[in-house]
C-alpha cells in the first residue's frame, strides 16, 4: 500500500482489511491514553487548497493519536495565493522531509497527479478532489454502516461485509465526490445502492454506474432502505439552474418530517439517516430527521478519526527503506515505480 | 487458524502436545505460589498464540483454585503499535486488546507468550500496559524461551529453556490457532536455519 487515491480500484479484502484495523483504532478512543506510538517521528501534511473543517479537523485528529507530527497547509494565506504551482508545493513539502500528503483541491486527480509524479516520494491521501472522489469520507461512512448492519444482523463486524444492505443515497450527486466513492465501495462491499436526484443533479454517463437510479425519493422509500444518506446541496457549485426553487427541492428531494414519519409507517424501524456534513437544516435535511435517534451524523464524524487513522497506520507503518511492494498491491494503492509484483 | 504447509527444511518436534501441558499445570502452580494465591491475578496473552496460552493457563488457575473464574481473569494485549520495528517491516494488522472487566489498576499481571527471544515483543507490551493503567506488579510467563536477548528482560516462568542458534526458527502450533495438513496440532518445533 502505498497510495489512498480512490475507491474505484479498491478491492474488497483491501477495504475490509482498512474497516477491521478502524475498528481496533476506535478502541484507542475510550482509553485513559487516547495516543498510540506507531507514528512516532513521521510527519504528515495536510494539504488543503479548499475549505474544510471537519476532514482536515479528523485527519489531524487521527495523525495526532497516532503520535505523527501534523503541518497544517491551507492555501489561502500560503504561497499558493501568489502563485505557486502544484508542482513546486509539492517539492517544497518533499524537501521538508514529509511522509504522507492529505490533500483536498478543487480539481479532480489533483491527488494522481502528485501520486503518479516523483514530485515528492511520500504517501498520498486523497482528502477530495474536486467532484471526483473523497475515499476516507465513503470508508467512514461505510465502517458506520458495517457496525450497523451487522448489529442487527447480530454478527461481529470484523471482517464483515454489506451484502445485501439496502442504501439510497438523495441529492446533488453531479456535484458531489463522497457519491462516487460511495456508489464504488458499496458495490465491493456487497450493498444495493440506488442514488435519487433531479435529472439535471445527475452526472452523464450515470447509467453505466453500478447503481440504480430513481427521480422520487418516495418511491424509493416505499420500496424499503436500510440506510438513507442525504448529500449537501453545494450551493457554491451551483452556477447554473439546477431545480427551480430551494423550496421545490426540499419538498421533492429533501428528507423533510414527513419522510421521517414515513419511515415508522412503512416499519422501517432500524433505517438509519446518513449525512456527510455540512447540512444545510431545512433544505436537503430537516431538523428533526439531522436530530433524530435514527440519525448517525455524529458517529459519522467520530469513526472518520478511527478509519482516517486506520488509513494513515497502514500507509505509514510498512517498511519504507525499501520500495519492495507489499503482497497486497492494488491498483488503488498501487505506488508509481511498482508494477503488480509480488 | 493457519494451515501451516509442510516444510521443506528439517525440523524436529521439541515439545509435544503432552509436554506442552505438563509445562502449562507446572506455570500455572508457580503463578499462584509467587502470588501467594489468586487474589488480584490478571492474565495477558499477547497475540496471537499468547492468547490461547493464557486461556489455557487461567483455566488451569481455576482448576487448582475454585475461587477463580478463569474467563474472568484473562484478557488479550495487543503490542503491533508499541513495536520498535514498525517501519522496517511489512505492515502488521493490529488486533484487538480486551481487558478483564476488574481493569489492570493495582492488579498483579502477567503477561503471556509463546516464545521469548529477542524481548523486544515485551518491552513493547510494557508500553502498552502502561497506556492502559497501573498494575502493582507485572510478570512474565512464556512457553519456551530460546535466548539470544537483545534487551535486559527475562521470564519469571519458563514452561522450557531450549538452546538454539539464531539461524534456527522456533515454531509454536496450538490446536486455537494452527493445523498442519488441516489437522489442528499443539507441539513446538525447532526449524533448522537456511
Amino acid at each position: 500500500m502505498k497510495h489512498l487515491l480512490s475507491t474505484e480500484n479498491l478491492v474488497a479484502s483491501d477495504a475490509i482489511r482498512i474497516l477491521d484495523t478502524a475498528e481496533e483504532m476506535s478502541a484507542v478512543g475510550d482509553r485513559e491514553v487516547k495516543k498510540l506510538p506507531a507514528l512516532r517521528g513521521r510527519t504528515v501534511v495536510n494539504l488543503f487548497f479548499e475549505d474544510s473543517t471537519r476532514t482536515r479537523i479528523s485527519f489531524e485528529a487521527a495523525a495526532k493519536r497516532l503520535s505523527a507530527d501534523v503541518i497544517n497547509f491551507a492555501a489561502k494565506g500560503s504561497s499558493v495565493s501568489k502563485g505557486e504551482s502544484l508542482k513546486d508545493t509539492a517539492q517544497t513539502l518533499a524537501a521538508m522531509g514529509a511522509d504522507a500528503v492529505v490533500i483536498r483541491h478543487w480539481a479532480s486527480g489533483a491527488p494522481h497527479r502528485l501520486a503518479a509524479t516523483d514530485w515528492i516520494d511520500a504517501a498520498v491521501i486523497n482528502a477530495g478532489d474536486g467532484t471526483h472522489e473523497h475515499p476516507t469520507q465513503a470508508l467512514l461512512d461505510a465502517f458506520t454502516m458495517r457496525r450497523h448492519w451487522s448489529k442487527l444482523s447480530g454478527v461481529a463486524s470484523t471482517g464483515a461485509d454489506l451484502k445485501g444492505m439496502r442504501v439510497a443515497i438523495a441529492g446533488d450527486v453531479l456535484h458531489s465526490r463522497v457519491a462516487r466513492s460511495n456508489v464504488w465501495l458499496l458495490k465491493t462491499l456487497g450493498a444495493e445502492v440506488t442514488l435519487v436526484a433531479p435529472p439535471t443533479l445527475l452526472p452523464i454517463g450515470v447509467e453505466h454506474w453500478p447503481c440504480k437510479v430513481s427521480y422520487n425519493l418516495d418511491e424509493t422509500l416505499e420500496a424499503g432502505i436500510d440506510a438513507m444518506m442525504m448529500l449537501r446541496v453545494q450551493g457554491e457549485r451551483m452556477n447554473a439552474s439546477f431545480f427551480p426553487s430551494t423550496r421545490e427541492y426540499s419538498r421533492r428531494w429533501g428528507f423533510d418530517d414527513a419522510r421521517l414519519k414515513a419511515l415508522d409507517d412503512l416499519g422501517m424501524k432500524d433505517t438509519i439517516i446518513m449525512h456527510p456534513g455540512p447540512m444545510n437544516r431545512g433544505l436537503e435535511i430537516s431538523s428533526a430527521a439531522a436530530d433524530s435517534p435514527r440519525s448517525t451524523v455524529l458517529a459519522q464524524v467520530r469513526n472518520g478519526v478511527s478509519v482516517r487513522m486506520a488509513a494513515l497506520y497502514l500507509l505509514l507503518s510498512g517498511d519504507t527503506r525499501e520500495a519492495a511492494p507489499l503482497n497486497t498491491v492494488t491498483p488503488a494503492f498501487a505506488s508509481p515505480s511498482s508494477k503488480e509484483s509480488n | 487458524m493457519t494451515e501451516v504447509t509442510s516444510a521443506h527444511v528439517p525440523s524436529r518436534v521439541v515439545l509435544n502436545q503432552a509436554d506442552i501441558d505438563r509445562a502449562l499445570t507446572r506455570i500455572a502452580h508457580e503463578i499462584l505460589e509467587a502470588n501467594k494465591g489468586s487474589q488480584d491475578l490478571v492474565l495477558l496473552g499477547i497475540p496471537s498464540r499468547g492468547y490461547p496460552l493464557a486461556v489455557r493457563l487461567a483455566n488451569k488457575i481455576a482448576a487448582a483454585d475454585p475461587t477463580v473464574n478463569a474467563g474472568a481473569i484473562v484478557g488479550q494485549l495487543d503490542v503491533t503499535m508499541f513495536r520498535d520495528d514498525l517501519s522496517h517491516q511489512p505492515t502488521r494488522p493490529p488486533h484487538h486488546t480486551r481487558l478483564p472487566l476488574s481493569g489492570i489498576d493495582n492488579k498483579v499481571v502477567v503477561l503471556i507468550d509463546d516464545v521469548l527471544y529477542s524481548g523486544r515483543t515485551i518491552r513493547a507490551a510494557l508500553d502498552a500496559l502502561v497506556d492502559l493503567g497501573r498494575p502493582r506488579i507485572v510478570r512474565l510467563a512464556v512457553l519456551v524461551d530460546r535466548g539470544h536477548r537483545e534487551l535486559p528482560i527475562r521470564a519469571d516462568h519458563v514452561g522450557k529453556n531450549l538452546p538454539t542458534s539464531s539461524a534456527e526458527k522456533v515454531r509454536v502450533h496450538l490446536e486455537e490457532t494452527d493445523s498442519v495438513d488441516g489437522t489442528p496440532v499443539n507441539e513446538v518445533v525447532i526449524e533448522a536455519g537456511k
